[in-house]
C-alpha cells in the first residue's frame, strides 16, 4: 500500500496524543491529587495537541476535506465512522477535565470525567486499529497482530511523553513509571518481531488463480497489462517495497527502540532534574521517530489483492 | 446508509456475464464506458495529462489478457479477461464508507456511490479486493462502475439500448446483462448452462456477476506430434518431390 504520510503521521501522532490522555485519566480517576494543576494541563494539552495535529492530517488526505462533518453519520457499519465520531467526543471529557481540575472541588465530577476520557481514549485507539485490521483485502493487516500493536503503540508512545512531561515538571520520575514503561517498550518489540514473522511467513489464501477464476486451467500470469501507464490502483495499492529495504528499515526500528531503552534505563540511575528531563524528552523523540518508520512500513509492507491482476508473476 | 440492505429471497440481482471464451480483448467495452459514463448522470471521468506522456484518469473497465499455462501437460492458453464492479451481496466497500456515500439499491443490488456525499477517504477502494473502485484527484470522489444505472431504466432510449454500454458495444456478444436473482432468466440459464463461476469466493463478498469460462482447447500440443509421425510413402512420389523431400528433411 502506497504510505501516505498524512496517515502515517496522523496514526502515530494521535496514538501518543490517546495515550497521554488515558494515562493522564487514568491517574486522574486514581489518585487526582498525585499530579500537580499544571503537570495535569501541560498534559491535556500536550495530548490534544498530538490527536488534534493526526486528525488535521488525517483531513488533509480527503479529497473533499471540506465535508468531513458526513463522516459522523455511519457508525453503525463504519469503523472509519466510529472513530471520527469517538475522537471528536472526547475533547469534551478532556476539556472539563481541565475545567475541574481547576476548580478542584467537585472530586466526584473529576473521576467520571478522567474515567470517561480514559474510556475515549481506548476506544478511538481500537477504531483506528479496527479500520485496518478488519480489511479482508490486506493480508498483513487482517490478522491479530494489528489491534493489540496500535494499542500498545500508542500506550508506549503516551507513557515514554508522559515521562517526559514530568521530567520537566518535578524531578521525580517514579522507579515504577520507568520500568513498567521498559516493560512495554519489550512487549511491543516482541509483538513487532511476531508480526514481521507472520508476515513473512504466512500468505492470503487468494491467488491470481482464485483472483481470475482460471486455476483450473493451470498457472495464471499477466500477460498484457490493460494499460501501459499507471493507474490509480497502482499508484495506491500496487506500492511495493524493495525486500532489502524493508530488512533495512525494519533493523532502524529495532535500532531506535533499542536506544530509547537504553535512555530510559540511564533515567533509572540519574537524578539531576534537569538532565533527566532532557533524557526523557531524547527517549520521547527516539521512540516517536521509531513508531513513525514502523508505521511507514506498516503501509509500504502490505499487498492489496488486487496486485494479484497486474503482477500475477512475482506472487 | 452503508448498511447493506436485507436480503430477500427472489430479489432483482442485476449483474453482467463475461464470456472468456469468445472475448478477444479488444477494449471495446472499456471504451465505450468511458465514453458513455463521461457524459451520463455519475461523469465526468477527468483526464489528467491527457495530450502528454503519461496520461492519467478513471476507468470503470479495465481488460486484462492473462497466460494460462496448464504444469502437467504444458499447454498453454491466453485469456482476455474485462474486470469490472461485481455489484458483491456482501461487500466490505460499502459497509466501510464513513459518510454512506457508498451504497448497495435494495431494489436490484447496483452498488453506486453518490459523489455529493462522497469524502474521498479512499477507504472502500481499500477494501474492494477487485479493483473496480478508482479514485479521482481531479474531481476529489471515488468512481466506480454503476451498471448504467442512467441507461438501463432510461426511458428515453429505445427498449433494445437499456444495457449497460459495455454489453451493447462488444462486437462478439461476450457481454451479458440481466437478472441473476431470477433462476429463470436468460443470464442465470447461461450461467448455469456454462458452468459460470464467481471470482475469489474466499473472500466471501459474494459476487452477482459470473465469468464463463473459456471452453476446452484442441490439444494444440498432440496436434504437432501427430503431424511429426504422419509418414509419407516416398515411391508413391514424383522425383522432384522426392527430391524436396530430401531436401526438406536434411
Ligand atoms: S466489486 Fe468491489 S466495488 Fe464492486 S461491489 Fe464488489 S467489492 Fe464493491
Ligand atoms: S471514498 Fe467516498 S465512497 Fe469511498 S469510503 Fe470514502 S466517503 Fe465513502
Amino acid at each position: 500500500m502506497h504510505p501516505a504520510l498524512s496517515v502515517i503521521f496522523f496514526t502515530t501522532a494521535s496514538g501518543a496524543g490517546y495515550g497521554l490522555l488515558f494515562l493522564l485519566a487514568s491517574s486522574c480517576a486514581i489518585n487526582p491529587a498525585s499530579i500537580s494543576l499544571y503537570e495535569i494541563l501541560t498534559m491535556l494539552a500536550l495530548g490534544l495537541l498530538f490527536s488534534s495535529a493526526g486528525l488535521l492530517s488525517s483531513m488533509s488526505h480527503l479529497g473533499r476535506p471540506e465535508r468531513a462533518w458526513r463522516a459522523f453519520s455511519q457508525w453503525r457499519s463504519s469503523w472509519l465512522s466510529r472513530e471520527g465520531v469517538i475522537a471528536s467526543f472526547s475533547y469534551l471529557p478532556a476539556l472539563l477535565l481541565g475545567v475541574l481540575m481547576w476548580r478542584n472541588d467537585v472530586w466526584i465530577a473529576m473521576r467520571l470525567c478522567a474515567i470517561l476520557l480514559a474510556a475515549c481514549a481506548i476506544a478511538t485507539v481500537l477504531c483506528t486499529a479496527r479500520i485496518y485490521s478488519s480489511l479482508k483485502t490486506i493480508h498483513a493487516w487482517h490478522n491479530v497482530y494489528v489491534l493489540p500493536a496500535y494499542l500498545l503503540f500508542a500506550l508506549l508512545s503516551g507513557a515514554i511523553w508522559n515521562i517526559a512531561v514530568r521530567g520537566w515538571f518535578s524531578s521525580v520520575c517514579s522507579v515504577e513509571a520507568l520500568i513498567a514503561t521498559m516493560l512495554l517498550l519489550l512487549l511491543s518489540v516482541i509483538l513487532k518481531l511476531r508480526y514481521w514473522r507472520f508476515i513473512d511467513t504466512t500468505r492470503s489464501a487468494s491467488t491470481a488463480e482464485t483472483a481470475t477464476g482460471l486455476g483450473r486451467f493451470g498457472q495464471v500470469s499477466s500477460f498484457e497489462r490493460p494499460h501501459t501507464e499507471q493507474n490509480y490502483l497502482l499508484k495506491e495499492m500496487g506500492f511495493v517495497l524493495a525486500r532489502k529495504h524493508a530488512q533495512r528499515l525494519r533493523r532502524l526500528v529495532l535500532l531506535l527502540f533499542a536506544a530509547t531503552f537504553i535512555v530510559l534505563g540511564m533515567l533509572l540511575l540519574i537524578s539531576t532534574s534537569l538532565l533527566s528531563a532532557v533524557l526523557a524528552t531524547l527517549a520521547a523523540i527516539t521512540v516517536s521517530i521509531g513508531l513513525l518508520v514502523e508505521r511507514w512500513l506498516f503501509f509500504a509492507e502490505a499487498k492489496h489483492l488486487v496486485t494479484l491482476y497486474y503482477d500475477t508473476r512475482q506472487r | 446508509m452503508t448498511c447493506l440492505p436485507q436480503a430477500k429471497s427472489g430479489a432483482k440481482k442485476l449483474g453482467l456475464v463475461i464470456d472468456l471464451d469468445i472475448c478477444v480483448g479488444c477494449h471495446a467495452c472499456a471504451v465505450a464506458c468511458k465514453e458513455w459514463n463521461d457524459g451520463g448522470d455519475f461523469g465526468p471521468l477527468p483526464d489528467e495529462n491527457k495530450q502528454q506522456r503519461e496520461p492519467f484518469g478513471v476507468w470503470f473497465n479495465r481488460v486484462h489478457t492473462y497466460d494460462v499455462e496448464n504444469a502437467a501437460t504444458k499447454q498453454q492458453m491466453t485469456v482476455h479477461f474485462p474486470r469490472s464492479c461485481l455489484h458483491c451481496e456482501t461487500p466490505d466497500c460499502v459497509t466501510v464508507c464513513p459518510t454512506g456515500a457508498s451504497y448497495k439499491r435494495a431494489e436490484d443490488g447496483i452498488v453506486l456511490i453518490d459523489e455529493d456525499k462522497c469524502i474521498g477517504c479512499k477507504l472502500c477502494s481499500w477494501a474492494c479486493p477487485y479493483g473496480a473502485r478508482e479514485y479521482s484527484e481531479v474531481r476529489g470522489v471515488m468512481q466506480k462502475c454503476t451498471l448504467c444505472v442512467d441507461r438501463i431504466y432510461n426511458e428515453t432510449l429505445a427498449v433494445e439500448e437499456r444495457q449497460p454500454a459495455c454489453v451493447l458495444a462488444c462486437p462478439t456478444h461476450a457481454r451479458h446483462f440481466g437478472d441473476l436473482g431470477d433462476a429463470d432468466s436468460a443470464v442465470s440459464q447461461l450461467v448455469a448452462a456454462r458452468e459460470g463461476y464467481a471470482l475469489m469466493p474466499e473472500l466471501g463478498y459474494q459476487p452477482v456477476n459470473r465469468y464463463l469460462p473459456p471452453r476446452p482447447r484442441r490439444d494444440q500440443r498432440n496436434a504437432v506430434a501427430k503431424a511429426q509421425e504422419e509418414k509419407i510413402d516416398l515411391d508413391q512420389l514424383p522425383p522432384l518431390l522426392r527430391w524436396v523431400d530430401k531436401l526438406l528433411s536434411r
